[in-house]
């Protein structure tokens, strides 16, 4: 090694470095640009849609004015549903997993099938959840069969989402339970579940996030028209067929050519993520900041 | 396999300044002695004068020993050895200072000699030095067998003093027409007794860097 | 007086035998320290006293250890109950990240210990008890996670404290700690020696000789020397006693 390269002063780029750099550069120039007009076109073209007659009317054929409220209902029930389903059963299942399955192998075709079921095209859970739910359990095309065909979707996110969140819990806050002679069960209750918490919250926002952009399963299983507003009870309503934002999107850009009112509930779709991608890092932070 | 070599390393440090002052304070007794005998008023000025010496080396040893404890907090064998060494140097400092009295007393006597008399003096400070040396070869040695041997010996001394008392008070009764040093000579068979107990104490002190037993007592 | 027996202990993990028959008494209101390389088995003996090994996999344990005469690896023994007289103190602080108050609580609660008023006066005795009342008296709301290391140890003592046991364990409860915080944690220690019987592991051997009364040494899952502290750091009687504390190997 000569003196010069042992200093540390002196600048000398590489060219190899320089051109990885400008590269690296363009790629993310352009994902970026490509984002922007992405959104940006949807909102240009979708705000001035928005109206307040859309978000709170039924669409009425014989006026011909259409609204969405139906289906604003019709996704937040399935939303409501599929939390009550899922959130336990996904939760339960991690902690399961993490604290009291000590068979490696089932732990493990566990794993493995959640992750396979994150994998698969939703089409096919549409098709399952017609045969199984709509059919075989008779539950007809209806919200609660897009419900329970929503939770076998999100389920391999919530599980793992909130697996991760166990895991991240330190070992010594377990240990210094128990050495206090706490059973496991009021451990996970006391100690467990409230420090996974944030991690449990980010579970459930991303999980609400894929079911109000799902579209071709619940086309299937919940049906595909939101014409009127509800006449009964939650209870009587999920029985019955509807049709969500994203599905309505699907309806009225592609059946009806009503484009404008497809690019309206495109932004409010966009808009709803976004949210809900917000409230995520927001959640996050504040765990955070109250746990230091 | 082990992380102490600098420990062991001033270990081996005191160990040599201890077998150092022992050298000191053998050659003080040694010329204070012949002081006394051939009347040499200079030698024993140099012993007299040598004894700053000693007591220079125990404040360096005490020194050492105080900053190994201060920086390596000594436990057990360690412990025992340099709170043993603390104890060693004092004794060591006191023998030098007996010789030096026996040095200052040797140049206060005047005229004729009286070892025709008093015939066990020499046999006295021999036996005296030899267990001096002995006592610090048994401490920096960790040699019990020596040791032992040493605090049996002590008895030796202790008789000779006692023969060197009764030819003394022999001298006194029979009133024989000599100088009035005579006590003075008591004085320094006592002071070589003295040195003698001294050496026996460092014996024990040898056998409790060893044992951790002090006069046939556990101390901790 | 002892509190706790420990005859012929073994512990095996898998093909690892941890343990190999330690027999060991711990004397009631006394300090025992437990010395030893790493792995020599010090902190498995620690946990095999309140069964805190008793979750790991693969463990097998035989022989017997008597708190006051009284099996706690016997059939009919309720192992929330033996750790309400048996409290553990961890390695690194470990408190919960809830207040400081919840901390102190919430053995009481595990107890089953609803009255408000009782909670508060045992929260607050616990806290003097470790000696960290004074510091946090006027934030009992706020985060445990927001106080020093220190203080969160104290806090973890305080919170073993508060279910009144009899037996108290300590994993190198200093070895995260500023000297400072470490001495303000011995100074407690020897005060709680008035009510409790305490068993600390520690690498500090200095730390053991300054605090504890008695002193045991382990070595390869066995334990070989056992005797008063000053006896051990002054004059002990097994060479590899000797070799181990005087830096010898380890």
């Amino acid at each position: 090694m000569n003196r010069a390269m042992s200093g540390i002063t002196g600048k000398r780029k590489r060219p190899a470095d320089a051109l990885l750099y400008l590269v690296i550069g363009l790629f993310t120039a352009a994902v970026f640009a490509m984002t922007m007009y992405f959104a940006g076109y949807i909102f240009v073209k979708g705000c001035a849609g928005i109206t307040f007659a859309l978000l709170t009317t039924a669409p009425n054929p014989i006026i011909r004015t259409i609204g969405i409220l139906p289906a604003i209902i019709n996704t937040a029930y399935i939303i409501l549903l599929t939390l009550v389903f899922a959130v336990p059963i996904g939760v339960g299942g991690a902690v399961y997993i993490n604290e009291y399955a000590n068979k490696r192998k089932l732990i493990r075709v566990i794993e493995f099938t959640t992750e396979t079921l994150s994998g698969i095209p939703s089409i096919i859970f549409g098709v399952f959840g017609y045969v199984f739910f709509c059919v075989f359990l008779n539950l007809k095309v209806s919200l609660i069969a897009g419900a329970l065909t929503l939770t076998i979707m999100v389920l391999p996110t919530i599980i793992r989402t909130a697996q991760e969140a166990l895991k991240a819990v330190p070992l010594s806050y377990r240990e210094g339970a128990a050495g206090l002679g706490a059973s496991k069960w009021y451990m996970i209750r006391t100690i467990l579940l409230p420090n996974a918490s944030s991690g449990i919250i980010t579970a459930v926002i991303l999980s609400v996030g894929r079911i109000v952009g799902e579209s071709a399963a619940l086309l299937l299983v919940a049906g595909g028209s939101a014409m009127y507003l509800p006449k009964g009870s939650f209870f009587e309503q999920i029985k019955n067929s509807g049709s969500t934002l994203a599905v309505e999107l699907y309806r009225y850009a592609y059946s009806r050519g009503e484009n404008e009112v497809g690019f309206a509930i495109a932004a409010l779709l966009l808009i709803i993520v976004i949210g809900l991608n917000l409230s995520v890092k927001l959640i996050g932070k504040r765990l955070k900041g109250g746990a230091k | 396999m082990t992380a102490r070599n600098a420990f062991d390393a001033e270990l081996d440090a005191l160990n040599l300044e201890l077998v150092k002052m022992g050298g000191m304070i053998e050659e003080a007794i040694e010329n204070s002695v012949a002081a006394f005998k051939n009347q040499d008023n200079a030698l024993a000025q140099l012993v007299a004068d040598g004894d700053a010496k000693v007591d220079d080396m125990e404040k360096r040893i005490e020194t050492r020993c105080l900053s190994l404890i201060i920086r390596q907090q000594p436990v057990a064998k360690d412990l025992r050895l340099i709170s043993a060494a603390l104890k060693v140097i004092t004794d060591m400092e006191r023998i030098g200072d007996n010789a030096e009295d026996i040095a200052r007393l040797s140049m206060a006597i005047t005229g004729e000699h009286i070892f025709d008399v008093v015939k066990h003096i020499p046999q006295m400070s021999e036996c005296a030095l030899k267990m001096v040396h002995d006592a610090v070869t048994a401490f920096v040695n960790h040699d019990l067998t020596l040791a032992k041997t040493i605090i049996d010996t002590d008895d030796v001394v202790d008789n000779l003093f006692c023969d060197v008392k009764a030819e003394i008070s022999e001298v006194l009764k029979r009133g024989m027409d000599i100088h009035n040093n005579t006590v003075d000579f008591l004085m320094i068979a006592k002071y070589l007794e003295r040195i003698a107990d001294h050496a026996v104490n460092i014996c024990e002190w040898a056998e409790f860097s060893q044992t951790g037993k002090h006069k046939d007592k556990q101390i901790l | 007086m002892t509190k706790i027996v420990t005859e012929n202990l073994h512990l095996h993990y898998g093909e690892n035998h941890a343990l190999r028959g330690i027999n060991l008494n711990i004397l009631t209101n006394k300090i025992t320290a437990l010395i030893g390389p790493s792995g020599c088995g010090k902190s498995t003996y620690l946990k095999t006293l309140n069964r805190m090994n008793d979750n790991v996999p693969n463990v097998k344990i035989s022989g017997q250890v008597l708190l006051d005469s009284e099996d706690i690896y016997g059939g009919t023994v309720d192992v929330t109950k033996l750790r309400k007289k048996v409290g553990m103190v961890f390695q690194s602080p470990n408190p919960f990240p809830m207040s400081i108050y919840d901390n102190a609580a919430y053995g009481l609660r595990i107890h089953g210990v609803k009255k408000r008023l009782l909670i508060d006066e045992i929260v607050e005795r616990s806290l003097r008890g470790a000696a960290i009342w004074d510091e946090v008296k006027d934030r009992l709301k706020t985060p445990a996670l927001a106080l020093s290391g220190g203080q969160q140890q104290r806090l973890c003592i305080a919170r073993t404290l508060a279910v009144s046991p009899e037996v108290i364990l300590m994993d190198e409860p200093t070895s995260a700690l500023d000297p400072i915080s470490t001495m303000k944690i011995e100074e407690l220690m020897s005060e709680l020696t008035k009510q409790y019987t305490v068993v600390i592991v520690t690498h500090n051997m200095q730390q053991a000789a300054r605090i504890s009364d008695y002193t045991a040494f382990f070595l390869l899952g066995e334990m070989i020397e056992y005797d008063e502290t000053n006896r051990i750091f002054a004059a002990p009687k097994n060479p590899r006693t000797e070799n181990y504390i005087t830096g010898r190997f380890g």
